[in-house]
């Protein structure tokens, strides 16, 4: 496959996840903020949440400082000048499907462009109580073209791009969510069991739709270590990292190639420290640490995985 | 843009006695059949499938909506079995002669020599290509892929309006056009007996197996582009998917050893034939534009070595620049020894005196374009043109005479199309593909294009211009 159609392929797949993961960061923040909460100067401390998740709280900052619902909300969805929005992600996810129209199949490029069209109308009628709707509607199509590329797509190199592109920008989201939101619910950690405890790391599992499954696991009271359990470790969560990185792994051995053993190394290396790894270590450590050593390696595997598979390398190695 | 004296034109649809034409009675008695109401509203489901599949082109020079759909018109343009095979045999002859031609002047120009073409016509022609002087091609084919626009004029007069040799597009619409008139009107496919177009992309992909390095078995194939942005960029994925093979740009490519190679992710690939969707200019920043971002350095090396095949070839505008269109009917003598069967349009060049004096005399009536141009860009329409529109455009003439020719203002046939009002003739021309490898081949039916507002003679898609699916009827 050129190198460039990987390349293209692997963005599609993760500017469609990372769209995916904006709307549920804004939807779980929309309705935190209908919850009464006792936690000082609500507004500007939960509206800030989202922004650190996506990493874009400085170009926020720059353009309309203190963190409100609206402007929040519009910069992450809708603002075309925040290069990490959803309007944006959605934008270069059909740009990067373009530039490969002929690797991917019809049904998966109908898909991709008119999510793209139907945003262009949504957009232009945006109300807040129409909020919910267009969250959903993003996941919806998140969920379309996932669907979609699986019931149409061929089993080969291509493939194994595009689920590479979405289970690497998946886990690199989970862990944010994670660490931000655990960032802010720490002062309630010694009130397990509470009712704003049960509503805030509730809403933290129904970001990453895990909500359902906590409940149907330990049955019993929400504490931020068997949630941290459930979405690091647990193998049979979607979302969790080791879920992800099960996919990236299997991913990078399907695609195989001399230049890849680097990347094929640190995907095994992350996904065997997920494997056999306890909770009650990551918590000896510092869940943020913990979390931080994870989005590290991964940025790194990121970068190992352009540079021997998606960059036009140099001409002479022949 | 309107004509006032062209009321009278060859009607498509109906001879003078206004009888419908034997070849539209079938779909003429299905439509006097048909509800009121269903082709605007399957017209509406035309455009919706159009803009969903993605089917657009960019306008040059447009900053708002750079990318625009190509107006679907769902009436067909139907040409009976007889009058196929004539034009079909004209437009082999035309493309066999043009070919002959290319290779002659890049090898030992003998026409030159028989004093049919002057050196000059030939060597001092922008799009003369030095570089190739004596390299051989497969099969001494350099327009493997030709579009020839024909207009119609009578029952029987067809006429050559221009020769495209370099990189012909269209050919998409062609498909996506059929593809969606047997979606809407599955029943007319089943009343007409039509003859396929759907094979185009495959006969595509072995005219280009056939241009491979004769060394070469299983010749690896891309068409390359010059990007998402082109205004043709959909056909060109289009039909690299459709051949299943790489879409590449530029910069997916790079030249070691005088060999082309692709970046994959396996490494380098090496590629044997191009089909090229880029310019001359810009293919190799080392020979030609060395701005040029979109080509691969080294890429005519390799190509004068043999090592790769480009299609089209390299230099193939010396023969389909309007000053040369002049000269294909004695090509067609010289080299076949044949009498054209296809008619060119009587051309005045301005590089002659007694012509320029004649055109600049009778500028209202006439048709005038320039040599280099092209997608109907830069032209004048006399009978359409207002005095200003000739005053200014005279000057430009008298700049540069060499630089324009004219033509009559022909009566471009009328074919029926859905418009606001109802059915109504619109003018309309037809490009044909014809591709060349060991053997000339074309599909039966090509793209009719219609000049969408009521007397408008331009055709072209830049200019407001819409597509028809194009019938061929079995014997």
């Amino acid at each position: 496959m050129l190198s460039r159609t990987a390349d293209n392929l692997f963005w599609m797949a993760r500017h469609i996840e990372r769209a995916e993961n904006i709307a549920r960061v804004l939807d779980v923040a929309h309705s935190t903020s209908l919850l009464p909460l006792d936690i000082e100067g609500t507004d500007a401390y939960l509206w800030y949440a989202p922004l650190n998740i996506t990493g874009c709280a400085d170009g926020y900052e720059v353009k309309h400082g203190l963190a409100r619902a609206d402007t929040v909300t519009h910069y992450m969805a809708l603002d075309s000048g925040n290069p990490t929005s959803i309007y944006n992600c959605l934008w270069y996810a059909r740009e990067n499907a373009r530039a490969v129209r002929g690797a991917i199949t019809s049904e998966m490029w109908e898909v991709i462009n008119e999510t793209w069209l139907e945003l262009n109308r949504l957009s232009q009628q945006m109300d807040s109580d129409k909020l919910q709707d267009f969250f959903d509607w993003v996941k919806n199509r998140s969920h379309l073209f996932r669907g979609v590329t699986l019931g149409t797509i061929r089993k080969d190199v291509a493939l194994s791009f595009i689920r590479l592109g979405t289970f690497l920008e998946r886990a690199d989201n989970t862990a944010r969510i994670l660490d931000v939101k655990y960032h802010i619910l720490l002062p309630s950690v010694n009130d397990v069991g509470g009712a704003a405890d049960y509503y805030q790391w509730g809403s933290l599992l129904k970001s990453v739709s895990a909500f359902e499954a906590y409940r149907k696991i330990y049955r019993d009271a929400i504490s931020p270590q068997r949630v941290s359990e459930l979405l690091i470790l647990r193998e049979d969560m979607p979302r969790s990292l080791h879920a992800c990185m099960n996919e990236v792994e299997a991913a990078l051995i399907a695609i195989n190639g001399l230049s890849g053993q680097e990347a094929r190394r640190l995907a095994g290396e992350q996904h065997a420290a997920l494997h056999f790894g306890r909770i009650e270590d990551a918590f000896t450590l510092g869940l943020h640490e913990y979390l931080t050593d994870f989005l590290q390696n991964t940025a790194l595997l990121s970068r190992e995985i352009r540079d021997s598979y998606l960059s036009r390398r140099d001409t002479l190695k022949i | 843009m309107t004509t006032k004296n062209l009321t009278k034109y060859f009607n498509e649809m109906y001879a003078d006695n206004g009888e419908v034409r034997e070849i539209y009675d079938t779909y003429t008695r299905w439509l006097k059949e048909l509800p009121t109401g269903t082709l605007e509203r399957r017209n509406a489901e035309a455009e919706l499938l159009f803009r969903r599949l993605g089917i657009t082109f960019a306008v040059y020079g447009e900053t708002s909506g750079t990318e625009r759909m190509i107006p679907f018109d769902i009436v067909p343009r139907i040409f009976g079995a007889a009058e196929w095979q004539r034009l079909e045999r004209g437009l082999k002859q035309r493309v066999t002669a043009l070919n002959a031609f290319l290779h002659d002047i890049y090898h030992d120009q003998e026409i030159i020599k028989a004093g049919v073409i002057s050196a000059h016509q030939v060597l001092d022609n922008e799009m003369y290509r030095p570089e190739m002087q004596g390299v051989d091609l497969p099969n001494q084919v350099y327009a493997h892929i030709a579009g020839i626009d024909l207009v119609r004029v009578a029952e029987n007069d067809f006429y050559v309006l221009e020769d495209n040799l370099r990189t012909p597009s269209g050919v998409s619409y062609m498909l996506e056009n059929r593809r969606t008139m047997m979606r809407l009107f599955p029943d007319l496919f089943v009343s007409h007996s039509i003859k396929p177009v759907e094979h185009y992309p495959q006969m595509l992909l072995n005219t280009l197996r056939e241009a491979a390095p004769p060394n070469v078995s299983d010749p690896v194939i891309v068409v390359m582009t010059p990007g998402s942005y082109n205004s043709a960029y959909f056909e060109h994925a289009f039909l690299a998917s459709q051949m299943g093979v790489e879409l590449v740009e530029g910069q997916d490519m790079f030249v070691h050893q005088k060999k082309v190679y692709m970046h994959t992710t396996e490494g380098p690939q090496q590629v044997h034939v191009i089909y090229r969707r880029v310019d001359d200019d810009f293919i190799d920043p080392r020979v030609f534009r060395s701005d040029s971002s979109l080509g691969v350095p080294g890429l005519m090396e390799a190509y004068c070595s043999g090592n790769v095949a480009l299609a089209n070839g390299v230099g193939t505008g010396v023969a389909d620049d309007k000053s040369t269109y002049l000269f294909v009917p004695d090509m067609i003598r010289f080299y076949l020894g044949e009498e054209p069967l296809l008619s060119n349009v009587p051309t005045w060049r301005l590089s002659e005196p007694e012509e320029l004096k004649y055109v600049l005399a009778n500028l209202p009536e006439l048709v005038v374009k320039e040599v280099q141009g092209s997608g109907g860009y830069g032209m004048l329409v006399g009978p359409a043109s207002t005095k200003e529109e000739i005053k200014a455009y005279k000057q430009r003439i008298l700049a540069e005479p060499a630089k324009f020719i004219a033509q009559p203002t022909l009566a471009l046939s009328g074919c029926p199309t859905l418009v606001e009002s109802g059915i109504a003739p619109r003018h309309v021309d037809l490009r044909p593909f014809v591709l060349s490898g060991k053997e000339v081949r074309l599909v039966a039916g090509g793209l009719t294009r219609v000049a969408l507002s009521e007397g408008s003679l331009v055709v072209n898609s830049s200019q407001g211009g819409g597509t028809k699916d194009t019938w061929v009827l079995e014997d």
